[in-house]
């Protein structure tokens, strides 16, 4: 099988092929899921860890189901970021789960580098959930399964991601994994969030809406946050919606069978209008249904059987 | 005690000295300096392989001594100094207290007379505490033995204010140091910005936020015809700027440090927080731009801008690491390597940008240059000996270095201070 990693800590260190063997594992616990006992042996005996700093409930519940639907025990960890009030670093809060020996430990902090940081001083399996505005490989993983899922493949494609790429690593991860596979993308968003060196990735940008959606196959909207318009990365949620807010009218610019992707969670009203979101063409919730299977096929990849031990 | 130092290729670049030559040390300075001196009773040095250059001075170290004791002392960074070649160090203010006054500076010196086995000399704060509000005593300090003044680690941010130590610092023969940072433009940021910035999702440090204070100062102190001296200078466009203030024949004098000169912001791949330092690590362009203005002579200086820190403060996420590289003993092994071994520059400006021209500018009178009367701190190299770095051996308190493991050629082999070997450490 062409997985030779023992971390997942992002999508740039994974070749194409690697990609597409996660999806065709993924491919293959898709089906579980669905079955009256949602549960095979796979991974039993093995113990994972959810390490959350940052609040989540997709993600974390997502890998949380993953791990229990292939056997695997897991456990959470939530602590906020700020929970160093106690004065523990972030080393010895891992190093403490690290000795109870967790098979992997699945991470996500508002910091970015923090998987890496702790591959340094881990023998668990990293898995990477979501590190600052670095990488969310998993999603981006589940986002081409998806694509995948209503496309059939990536030829020819061409998807338009929408919104804070500067602060986004639901983009980032996404622009790696399309452009390894080829996929033309185009990035539009408030010009101090999209910076145009960011054309080094391979990307078009363009600052006008109605052109970046002219023939999209795929339509990726990002969560807009507040926080940035304090700091100035544009003026009013008010204006970012008259710029950038994904409504009928634009997604006419789109191909007719364009779909609509967004990592959640969803400001309704404000990147996306309500009845985008829910329209026939919102691919949204499928997009969490596939999270389970990729995730299941990143740990069955990461930990499971014996053929896999030749790689720790 | 009589010291002898026989055969060595003495180079001096302040007098144009490039020869074999011998040279007597009594009493602390330089007695004689000859093809062949012949004399009793003095301990003999075969230097007849290696460079004999005026001490080396390092005008930009942080020994965070008083209050951050757990990072650095005087008494270890004067040993790491002197491990690494230095003679002289001056120490920037951002102790805890703050070095804003009389009373500290002279206990920075006293300490040092206690406890350094190298020249310590202190710069003090431009604005009490630091805070950018109201000028310190500068005659005062003066007078208490402060060399230079700097902000060090933010900008005068006001630009009045600025304008007014300028002027006034005047009639001192004092020098005036800017650490040059928009605190508005670098913000949050952790990391040059740039492609690299984006692609690790770090938050970025635009050049602007330093070439905007570079600016600004050269044009004050074309105003105040005054002196000023840039610390850890890192873009390519300050090098622009200071290229064109000089070509006006503005007083700006810059400094580099070595890190600036080999490593990118592309190092940054595994987040290594030995690699976090403010300026940041810049981009390929950068040093490229860097290099031709050391070898063009707009920069003048080589400062190490040492910065430790402990290991636990370093053993954390990226984006909450302190600043800072720990270079004292470092830096003259980087600089030999990278710059004259691959004759990037010659040995006679290596040495005067670490030696002479520090010493000019910290007006140091009797340092930096080899002639007889002068102080007897001098810095002896071995030009072919290869090292390998190793925190480890660090006589610095913290470890928080980058070149781990690295082999670098050329290192410093006697480091004398004042007619005393204060390197190799006696057991």
């Amino acid at each position: 099988m062409d997985f030779k990693h023992k971390h997942l800590l992002g999508i740039q260190g994974l070749t194409p092929s690697e990609i597409i063997t996660v999806l065709d594992t993924a491919e293959s616990f898709y089906e579980i899921s669905t079955r009256e006992v949602k549960k095979v042996p796979t991974l039993r005996g093995k113990t994972i860890i959810n390490l959350f700093f940052e609040p989540s409930t997709r993600t974390r519940s997502s890998f949380e189901l993953a791990a229990k639907r292939l056997s695997a025990d897991i456990v959470n960890f939530n602590q906020d970021a700020s929970s160093t009030v106690k004065g523990e670093s972030l080393k010895d809060t891992i190093l403490n789960l690290e000795a109870m020996n967790p098979d992997a430990i699945i991470i996500r902090h508002s910091c970015s580098g923090v998987p890496h940081f702790a591959t340094t001083f881990c023998q668990s399996h990293i898995i990477n959930a979501g590190d600052g505005s670095h990488e969310h490989p998993t999603q981006a993983l589940l986002d081409a399964f998806t694509i995948r899922q209503e496309k059939k493949n990536f030829k020819d494609l061409k998807v338009t991601i929408v919104g804070d790429i500067l602060h986004s690593r639901v983009a980032r991860s996404n622009i790696f994994l399309l452009r390894k596979l080829g996929v033309r993308v185009v990035l539009i968003g408030p010009p101090p969030l999209v910076p145009l060196e960011l054309k080094k990735f391979g990307v078009d940008i363009d600052f006008n809406i109605d052109r970046a959606l002219e023939g999209a196959d795929v339509i990726m909207m990002l969560r807009i946050q507040l926080e940035r318009q304090q700091k100035n990365y544009f003026p009013s949620i008010r204006e970012y919606r008259n710029l950038y807010s994904l409504t009928e009218k634009r997604f006419r610019r789109a191909k007719k069978s364009a779909i609509i992707m967004h990592p959640g969670p969803i400001n309704r009203g404000v990147e996306i209008s309500a009845d985008m979101a829910d329209s026939a063409k919102s691919v949204i919730l499928k997009q969490v249904e596939n999270g389970i299977a990729v995730r299941m096929a990143v740990l069955y990849l990461l930990l499971g059987g014996k053929d896999r031990e030749a790689f720790d | 005690m009589k010291l002898l130092i026989k055969n060595g290729r003495v180079i001096d670049p302040s007098s144009g000295k490039d020869a074999k030559l011998d040279l007597l040390i009594e009493k602390g300075k330089i007695a004689e300096i000859k093809a062949k001196i012949a004399t009793k009773g003095a301990k003999i040095i075969d230097a007849s392989r290696l460079v004999v250059a005026p001490g080396f001075i390092d005008m930009h170290a942080h020994l965070r001594e008083p209050g951050q004791e757990d990072k650095e002392t005087i008494e270890t960074g004067a040993l790491a100094a002197a491990k690494g070649g230095f003679t002289s160090v001056a120490c920037m203010p951002n102790t805890d207290p703050i070095n804003d006054n009389r009373g500290l500076t002279e206990y920075i010196l006293s300490e040092a007379k206690k406890r350094a086995v190298v020249n310590i000399f202190p710069i003090a704060s431009i604005t009490k505490g630091q805070r950018g509000e109201e000028l310190t005593d500068m005659a005062d300090l003066v007078d208490a033995g402060a060399v230079a003044f700097s902000d060090d680690g933010q900008s005068v941010k006001d630009s009045q204010l600025m304008r007014r130590a300028l002027e006034y610092s005047k009639p001192l023969n004092t020098l005036i140091i800017e650490h040059c940072e928009d605190k508005n433009l670098s913000s949050e940021g952790v990391m040059h910005e740039g492609y690299y910035s984006y692609l690790f999702g770090l938050e970025g440090i635009p050049a602007s936020s330093e070439e905007i204070i570079v600016a600004r100062d050269t044009i004050l102190a074309q105003e105040a015809e005054a002196n000023i001296h840039i610390a850890h200078l890192s873009t390519k466009g300050a090098v622009d700027i200071v290229r064109n203030a000089k070509k006006k024949k503005i007083k700006v004098t810059t400094e580099v440090a070595p890190h600036h000169l080999i490593l990118t912001d592309s190092y940054l791949e595994g987040y290594d927080t030995s690699l976090k330092v403010n300026p940041p690590l810049r981009s390929k362009e950068d040093i490229q731009a860097l290099i031709q203005a050391v070898k063009e002579g707009i920069v003048d200086v080589f400062a190490t801008d040492h910065a430790p820190h402990t290991p636990d403060e370093k053993d954390v996420e990226f984006d909450k690491a302190p600043c800072g590289i720990n270079g004292l003993e470092t830096a003259v092994s980087l600089l030999l390597d990278r710059l004259v071994s691959k004759n990037i520059i010659s040995l006679n400006k290596f040495i005067k940008m670490i030696s002479t021209t520090p010493s000019l500018f910290l007006g140091l009178e009797n340092k930096g240059k080899i002639c007889v009367g002068a102080d007897a701190d001098l810095t002896i190299l071995d030009l072919h000996k290869e090292i390998v770095v190793d925190v480890n051996t660090f006589k610095s308190k913290s470890r928080n270095n980058p070149f781990q493991g690295w082999k670098l050629k050329g290192t410093p082999a006697m480091t004398i201070v004042g007619g005393k070997i204060v390197y190799p450490f006696s057991s």
